[in-house]
């Protein structure tokens, strides 16, 4: 089994609050990583940090390596926007544009980075993939914002897959739906691992175990515990994870 | 008992503290009522469509109207809008993007200052800057001080337009992978683009209704111009003449230009109020 992304030694900051310590990953292709832990607890900064997103916000740093397929993301030589493109992101609220109609959101990725396609093929693909296509197809023009919330987040999903990512980073992407919502987003996600390499940042533990291969418990910016889902939950090495993942704390 | 004292008094002080606020809101009405009045009273009767469609009369001859002053604003207020729009729109949405640093509080404070600074004072410079070099008056240089006019508001509001724009939207396209010039133009600007359409109309309407600079820089004209070179006739500026001259005819004149302008300003607003409403955010 390769690794698609390794990490190694990494540390972020903001301005003078250390949020991750130390961190070191190896996420494998085509699988999925959960990333769990309390609050707070650098969950989110990690992922921001696989596709350069963390460094944006203002008084933000971050040190270390992260290595795509070998290869050092945080290389002066790498454009973040190449690396974004090969590295897609969902977040915790759908955010689709409010100004573009659904198929422009789909296709907002491809279009803004003139990539020329076959728009109607992404346009459909995407949206079957995201098992959007038969709710939204006789509306494709009308604005996107009158989707529902558990709509926007799947649509969300396809803008992200319509660039063809290898790595699909979720940042508690089922934090605001429904149950209903979620189960398809799981559902999804199950299907897109076949294709992607995919690491979801989730508050839910029950999610956690559903969906992912292998599991990374974080708390206090620190990576306390990793392994196979299975293995963390029911026979974890730490007390601390042990504590998380029964319910004593967190 | 006690208790249905208290909201006894509780109603009363709901009922004087809602009446002083309407005494507060018609007193503050009152001198907008009373303008729109005033002009539409004694401008109504000089309308007509030769006093939209003619050019100005000479004392005693009777008719003519005020078709250059409206083509002349309208000419001015585009020259304004040309020179003003991408600069205050520009330095608005540099401000709002990436206004953090100590250039960004320089531009804002000088944004302030500008804003403060007399329309006439501005009329000087644009003077100073065209009249005196061109050795004439000129729809430029009046273009220009009214341009001039609209920079400082049009930057400020364009800023807080486009801090509207939610962050998530921001970090949706740069996860895309695309480029963070392209995410404000495509995206941010495009969100914001209903309210900066609005601030623009307003700030257009605004430049419309400007007299002290153009007194010394367009000038007036008794012919139609589209020279931007040439003086050029303005609606304010007619009605500054018309106002102080002896005539009761032009005096008249006067009432029924400044109807037309407030339609015009009016109109203006008006454009603005539904590019507001029809705005994504």
């Amino acid at each position: 089994m390769t690794a698609k992304l390794q990490v190694s030694s990494l540390n972020a900051w903001f301005s003078t609050t250390q949020a991750l310590k130390n961190i070191n990953v190896e996420v494998a292709a085509n699988r999925v990583l959960a990333i769990i832990g309390p609050s707070g607890c650098g969950k989110s900064t990690f992922v921001r940090c696989l596709n350069r997103m963390h460094e944006l916000l203002p008084g933000a740093r971050s040190e270390g390596r992260v290595l795509l397929d070998g290869e050092d993301v945080y290389s002066k030589a790498l454009d973040p926007s190449t690396l974004r493109r090969r590295v897609g992101m969902v977040f915790q609220r759908a955010n689709v544009f409010p100004t573009l109609s659904i198929r422009d959101n789909v296709l907002s990725g491809l279009k803004l980075n003139r990539v020329k396609k076959n728009y109607q093929e992404v346009l459909e693909r995407t949206l079957r993939q995201t098992a959007l296509w038969d709710e939204v197809k006789d509306r494709l023009s009308s604005d996107a914002t009158q989707l529902s919330g558990g709509q926007q987040q799947r649509l969300c999903i396809a803008r992200a897959l319509a660039v063809e990512p290898e790595v699909l980073l979720m940042d508690e992407p089922a934090s605001a739906l429904d149950p209903i919502a979620t189960a398809k987003i799981e559902e999804l996600i199950d299907e897109l691992k076949s294709r992607y390499t995919i690491v979801i940042v989730t508050h839910n533990m029950q999610q956690a175990i559903r969906i992912s291969d292998f599991t990374a418990f974080f708390c206090m910016g620190e990576l306390i515990e990793q392994g196979a889902t299975k293995q963390l939950f029911t026979k974890p090495e730490k007390q601390q994870t042990e504590d998380y993942v029964t319910g004593k704390f967190g | 008992m006690k208790m249905r004292v208290h909201s006894a008094v509780r109603r009363v002080v709901n009922w004087g503290m809602t009446g002083l606020c309407l005494t507060a809101v018609l007193m503050a009405l009152m001198p907008l009522g009373s303008i729109l009045w005033l002009v539409v009273s004694k401008g109504a009767r000089s309308l007509s469509i030769s006093f939209l469609t003619e050019l100005p009369a000479a004392v005693g001859e009777s008719g003519g109207g005020v078709g250059n002053a409206i083509v002349g604003t309208l000419y001015l207020v585009v020259l304004a809008g040309l020179l003003g729009l991408p600069l205050g729109v520009g330095a608005g949405v540099y401000l709002a993007e990436r206004g953090a640093g100590r250039l960004g509080s320089a531009v804002r404070f000088t944004a302030e200052v500008l804003g403060s600074v007399p329309s006439i004072v501005v009329g000087v410079v644009a003077y100073g800057l065209v009249v005196a070099t061109m050795h004439r008056f000129s729809a430029l240089a009046g273009g220009l001080a009214l341009g001039i006019l609209m920079v400082p508001t049009l930057a400020r509001a364009t800023e807080e337009m486009v801090r509207l724009v939610p962050h998530t939207l921001r970090e949706a396209s740069l996860a895309l992978g695309v480029p963070a010039w392209r995410t404000t133009l495509s995206i941010v600007l495009r969100t914001a683009w209903g309210g900066i359409l609005n601030v623009a109309l307003l700030g257009i309407a605004r430049a419309a209704g400007e007299t002290a600079p153009l007194l010394f820089t367009s000038l007036n004209n008794q012919y139609w111009n589209f020279r931007p070179d040439q003086p050029t006739a303005s609606l304010t500026v007619q009605i500054f003449n018309y106002a102080i001259s002896p005539y009761e005819d032009w005096q008249r004149k006067a009432w029924g230009s400044a109807l037309v302008l407030l339609l015009l300003v009016g109109l203006l607003s008006l454009l603005a109020h539904f590019t507001r409403r029809r705005s994504a955010i």
